[in-house]
């Protein structure tokens, strides 16, 4: 058998994906029409649902509070088996017992964002108006709204001050967010791999991962869900294009370099003949089993519209000006999707308004990815980082 | 490696008094407790660790990227940034004191950090390695070499210490750009202090670093 073989089909089934959607395997905070989310776009989002992961106990004066905010492809599953694909937890090398956010210390909160597909209202949620998935009538949403309705999550859990936020690549945005639109009830900010604003070039991935989607017959303008299919080969043209941004081209050849797959000799055909082509397909694949097209194309629009600055006047540091929260901000030197430069310009601006941060760029050669990857160097100063503060704050580390 | 990644590492290193170094313990005394504190080339934190215990408020700059991982993963708020090209970011009085210690001869434009220095903060804490030192001078005239001492033990092809200064140049600086000088304080050999009733040509010959507490002079 020669030719081409095109991007398998999930193993799991739609049915299966939209169970979670509507019912997920976690707690689930519902805000009635009393409690609508108003959006930047000018709408109010209403009803709506969170989900979302606790670890941990709360402590008596509600201070030991960590909020895990998740990248664009991550999900409220932080550190606890992922219900649809029964991977570990995708930060388990950071939140964990004996990790630097330890359970036993702190009470972690993690919840799915707003637009995602885990729970939380979403494009691919039913639209109480019309009984339907919203799709593309679903209100496009910002990284200010999904931290708008994280506010909403904690003030219910009766969650004055959070200890720490915590988060990196969208996640790291919405780290951010928070220390600009609630700088009072943040009181540390660990912001990792990530920026005030989204780049052209960043803003470029994305367009291209969302013509991907859109390019595929059975997206059907977005109406895909009442026809009972999915756009698994365009979304998986996405994250084929958008890993390659999380990589790096030295890691992309310490890991594959130019070796063949499972062959000696080129097919002269396209198959995957190369490790890496092998190993792309597979990530596009295993991506679509869990994750909503629509839902991509909303949180890729989120983080392109982010901006700090931009909502201040176009001075980054008015953003912070005289805040009190502890900051550390972490990048890695072969990050070129949230390079370096992008840490050093916030680091600027804190530095600007006089806010007490630590900023340190961690050396290695996995690129943006690195953040979700085993690199002592980046645990060791999370946990310095949070030990200090919670000292500051007068928690009681219970080490072990 | 650029030209300061290996500073203050191996820039200066001063004999320790017990746990700190006197040059540290120094400065320290200097500063007021409760004050903000800015530690420009701030190494591995030893100074900030110690203003720390005193219940300072310090924060740090620091050009090597280990240092840097290193303060930071003592809990100290450091960030990783270059005197020369950094300071400009920081608004007009954010702090009490800003320290540069032994840093300063290894800046590419020691004059305009020293303004910065007295912008940033309300006043400046600056130590560095005397060039008018007995034994300096002595390797020049007799040995006909540069100078090279225990704490300066770099050849002067490898040194990051560019901008060598004697107490008297320095002095004549901080009167040029108009910063009054409230403390001075010389060290010698041994890390104890020159005595202050001695005149300044005494200082300049052996004190072997020199410590001086500074602030804005009035207007001229």
């Amino acid at each position: 058998m020669g030719g081409v073989k095109s991007i398998p089909s999930p193993a799991i089934s739609t049915d299966e994906r939209s169970h979670e959607v509507d019912h997920p395997s976690s707690q689930v905070a519902h805000f009635g029409t009393e409690q609508p989310l108003r959006l930047d776009c000018g709408v109010d989002l209403t009803p709506f649902q969170i989900a979302y992961q606790t670890y941990g106990e709360l402590n008596a004066d509600r201070s030991n509070a960590v909020l895990i905010c998740h990248a664009l492809t991550g999900d409220q599953h932080v550190a606890n088996v992922h219900p649809v694909t029964g991977k570990p937890g995708w930060w388990e090398t950071l939140v964990g017992p004996g990790r630097p956010i330890d359970p036993k210390n702190y009470f972690i909160i993690c919840s799915n964002v707003i637009g995602g597909c885990m729970g939380s209202t979403g494009p691919a949620s039913i639209n109480p108006a019309t009984g339907k998935v919203w799709g593309l009538d679903f209100p496009v949403i910002t990284i200010p709204d999904m931290v708008r309705a994280q506010a909403m999550l904690i003030d219910r859990l009766g969650i004055d001050t959070l200890f720490a936020v915590v988060g990196g690549s969208m996640g790291g945005m919405q780290v951010l967010q928070w220390t600009a639109a609630y700088p009072a009830r943040v009181y540390s900010a660990l912001a990792i791999a990530c920026a005030t604003r989204h780049s052209a070039q960043n803003i470029a991935f994305h367009e291209l991962g969302r013509q991907a989607v859109m390019a595929d017959p059975d997206w059907h303008g977005g109406g895909y869900a009442d026809q009972g299919i999915h756009p698994h080969r365009g979304l998986a043209v996405a994250r084929m294009a958008a890993h390659i941004t999380y990589l790096s081209d030295a890691a992309l050849h310490r890991k594959f370099g130019r070796r063949m797959q499972d062959r000696e000799l080129p097919t002269f055909s396209f198959d995957a003949d190369f490790q890496v082509e092998s190993y792309l397909r597979y990530q596009g694949s295993s991506f679509v089993e869990r994750f909503d097209a629509n839902s991509y194309l909303y949180l890729t629009r989120a983080m392109d519209y982010f901006d700090i600055a931009a909502d201040h006047g176009g001075v980054l540091a008015k953003a912070f000006a005289d805040i009190k929260t502890r900051f550390c901000v972490v990048s890695f030197t072969s990050d070129w999707l949230f390079p370096t430069s992008e840490s050093r310009a916030l680091v600027h601006a804190l530095n600007a308004s006089s806010a007490r941060v630590s900023f340190a760029e961690i050396e290695t050669d996995r690129g943006h990815d690195a953040f979700l990857l085993d690199v002592p160097e980046f645990f060791d100063i999370s946990r310095a980082f949070l030990q200090s503060a919670g000292k500051a704050r007068g928690l009681t580390a219970k080490d072990g | 490696m650029s030209v300061q990644e290996v500073l203050p590492l191996s820039g200066v290193t001063t004999r320790s008094s017990g746990e700190y170094r006197a040059d540290h313990v120094l400065v320290a005394d200097m500063v007021k407790p409760g004050s903000k504190v800015l530690d420009v080339g701030c190494g591995e934190g030893d100074l900030l660790q110690l203003l720390e215990t005193r219940g300072i408020d310090g924060r740090g700059i620091e050009l090597s990227r280990e240092g840097v991982n290193r303060c930071v993963a003592k809990g100290l708020a450091v960030v990783q940034g270059d005197a020369d090209t950094d300071l400009i970011n920081y608004p007009d009085d954010a702090f009490d004191y800003v320290i540069l210690s032994q840093t300063l001869q290894a800046t590419r434009q020691p004059r305009v950090v020293l303004e910065n220095l007295l912008r940033i903060g309300r006043r400046a804490i600056v130590s560095f390695p005397n060039f008018g030192f007995w034994k300096m001078r002595l390797q020049l005239l007799i040995g006909g070499h540069m100078p090279r001492t225990e704490n300066l033990p770099a050849t002067w092809y490898d040194t990051a210490n560019i901008h060598f200064c004697t107490i008297k140049d320095f002095v004549q600086l901080c009167d040029e750009i108009n910063v009054k000088m409230e403390r001075s304080v010389a060290l010698d050999l041994y890390g104890r202090p020159v005595p202050l009733n001695l005149p300044w040509w005494v200082w300049n010959m052996f004190g072997e670093q020199a410590v001086f507490l500074l602030s804005r002079g009035g207007g001229k």
